[in-house]
């Protein structure tokens, strides 16, 4: 056991803290907009949507069906073949990217559609009625109208993706989740693990600040 | 837009011809429905709930395809055209609803810009003539304020203005009081008198309240079961109703009525049938 010291630690846990926030924020904003796409796709192309198309709605929805089970550690393993074609490695914070927004843009898909789903029908119909195309009324009413939840659902993924984060840095995605297990769990330093911690909790409770005083702005109340 | 071919002047600004509505479900929701409102006119269509009436209102703008039959619009023959093109016409047809459903996204100003935005016009332009459909119906000063700060009948105005806004040849009005008490009620069909007197915007609302109907239209359809049963002048169906449920509605409207509580006193007064009969029918055509 060799118990270092604070000063060789600080520089590891910043540079640790700082490739977190770049895996979940990276992988939040690829799978917002990639999720964002495919959730409006699944509302639109509903039985009863505004662009109803059978074959593209089910297809869509056994996808995003058969991703989202998969738990995130078999994800990074699974996909790693495609993973080193795509970034050309499978190892470190830029690759486990990948994985990530791949599964987390299914969950993002089905909680864009499921807040979709909750705006009123009526708006909808009254945006019809004025002739605006259905591409626009997704762009212009459905995403406005359902904004404040959709904020709160992102904060929903942004505080999974610091968790899943940790899981992929466990597998040699790098940041908090791998000082944990090299130097808190392999060398027994328990202070690497309580600070460890306590980072992941001061960067979820930020998240869910962020994302309710975001939400509330939009929500006016 | 695709302006219609500059023919005779048309009879009629709205025309149904034997439109009938199945849905999936196999509910036939209007049987056959002809009618036909003059421009200018204010077109009431009385009917129970799920009579049909809401889906009728809705295949005039083709929010609702028609299973068959054909609908005409200012010239253009709806059922004819491609999704675009029915785009394009739908901008010159308001419509406003029950629930009001605004934008809660937007201010008030946004909500009546929002239309003209779509048709084209620039963002200075559209708050321009956003402004001033609020001035026409007196809510101005509500422009920065969102939609849950205001009160349903100031609610039903800025609905009135958005579907105002692109200056549309008709307008389309489901139940737009029946969400609102009496007094604003009032208010609102006030307002609507204003847009047909003032603008000249034909009007077609669709209600179960007597009332609307005396109060704003000039000619009314009431309908059974998906189809039209009796129609004509409001005047003479609340003077002569063939119907049995048209009856029963002016039936409804007659006890409804204040005026009721007048008959013994002006039974007092005269003494005499005919003069009570006299204006009875007097405040039914008021």
């Amino acid at each position: 056991m060799i118990q270092q010291d604070w000063s060789l630690l600080w520089p590891k846990i910043t540079e640790a803290t700082g490739q977190t926030l770049y895996m979940v924020l990276a992988t939040l904003a690829l799978s917002g907009l990639l999720g964002l796409v495919v959730g409006l796709a699944l509302y639109a192309t509903r039985k009863g949507g505004i662009l109803q198309q059978r074959a593209v709605f089910v297809v869509l929805s056994t996808v995003v069906n058969v991703v989202r089970p998969v738990p995130a550690l078999i994800a990074i393993v699974v996909l790693s073949p495609v993973t080193r074609e795509l970034i050309g490695t499978a190892v470190g914070t830029d690759a486990v990217v990948f994985p990530m927004t791949v599964i987390a843009t299914f969950g993002v898909a089905r909680i864009v559609e499921s807040n979709l789903l909750a705006v009123e029908p009526g708006v909808i119909e009254a945006a019809r009625a004025m002739g605006t195309p259905p591409v626009r009324i997704l762009l212009t009413v459905l995403v406005p109208e359902a904004l404040g939840p959709l904020i709160l659902g992102m904060t929903f993924m942004l505080v999974a993706l610091i968790d899943f984060s940790v899981i992929a840095g466990t597998v040699g995605g790098g940041g908090v989740g791998n000082l944990a297990i090299t130097h808190g769990y392999l060398r027994f330093d328990t202070r690497v693990m309580v600070v460890t911690v306590v980072i992941l909790i001061v960067l979820v409770q930020a998240a869910q600040l962020l994302g309710n005083v975001l939400s509330r702005k939009v929500l006016r109340r | 837009m695709t302006t219609p071919q500059p023919t005779a002047q048309p009879r009629h600004v709205i025309e149904l011809d034997s439109v009938s509505k199945e849905f999936a479900d196999g509910t036939l929701a209007v049987d056959r429905v002809s009618l036909a409102v003059a421009p200018g006119s204010v077109f009431g269509i009385v009917g129970h709930s799920g009579a049909g009436k809401s889906t009728l209102l809705r295949l005039i703008n083709l929010l609702e395809t028609p299973t068959t039959g054909t609908v005409t619009v200012a010239g253009q023959e709806l059922t004819a055209l491609g999704s675009r093109q029915l785009r394009a016409a739908r901008r010159d047809i308001g419509m406003v609803f029950q629930q009001f459903n605004l934008f809660r996204s937007r201010t008030v100003l946004g909500n009546v810009a929002y239309p003209l935005r779509q048709a084209g016009a620039t963002r200075a332009e559209a708050r321009e003539r956003a402004a001033e459909a609020l001035r026409f119906v007196g809510l101005a000063d509500q422009a920065k304020r969102y939609p849950e700060q205001l009160s349903g009948g100031q609610r039903q105005r800025v609905g009135i203005a958005r579907a105002l806004a692109t200056e549309p040849r008709v307008l389309l009005c489901d139940e737009a009081t029946s969400a609102l008490d009496p007094q604003t009620t009032q208010e609102v069909l006030a307002l609507l008198r204003r847009v047909n007197d003032e603008l000249g915007v034909t009007i077609v609302l669709i209600t179960h309240e007597m009332e609307v109907v005396r109060a704003v239209c000039d000619r009314m359809a009431v309908l059974d079961a998906g189809r039209i049963v009796e129609t004509g002048p409001v005047r003479e169906l609340f003077a002569a109703p063939q119907h049995p449920t048209t009856r029963a509605f002016v039936r409804s409207a007659v006890q409804a009525s204040p005026l009721l509580d007048l008959l013994p006193a002006a039974l007092r007064k005269h003494g005499v049938d005919d003069a009570v009969t006299a204006s009875v029918l007097a405040e039914v055509g008021a």
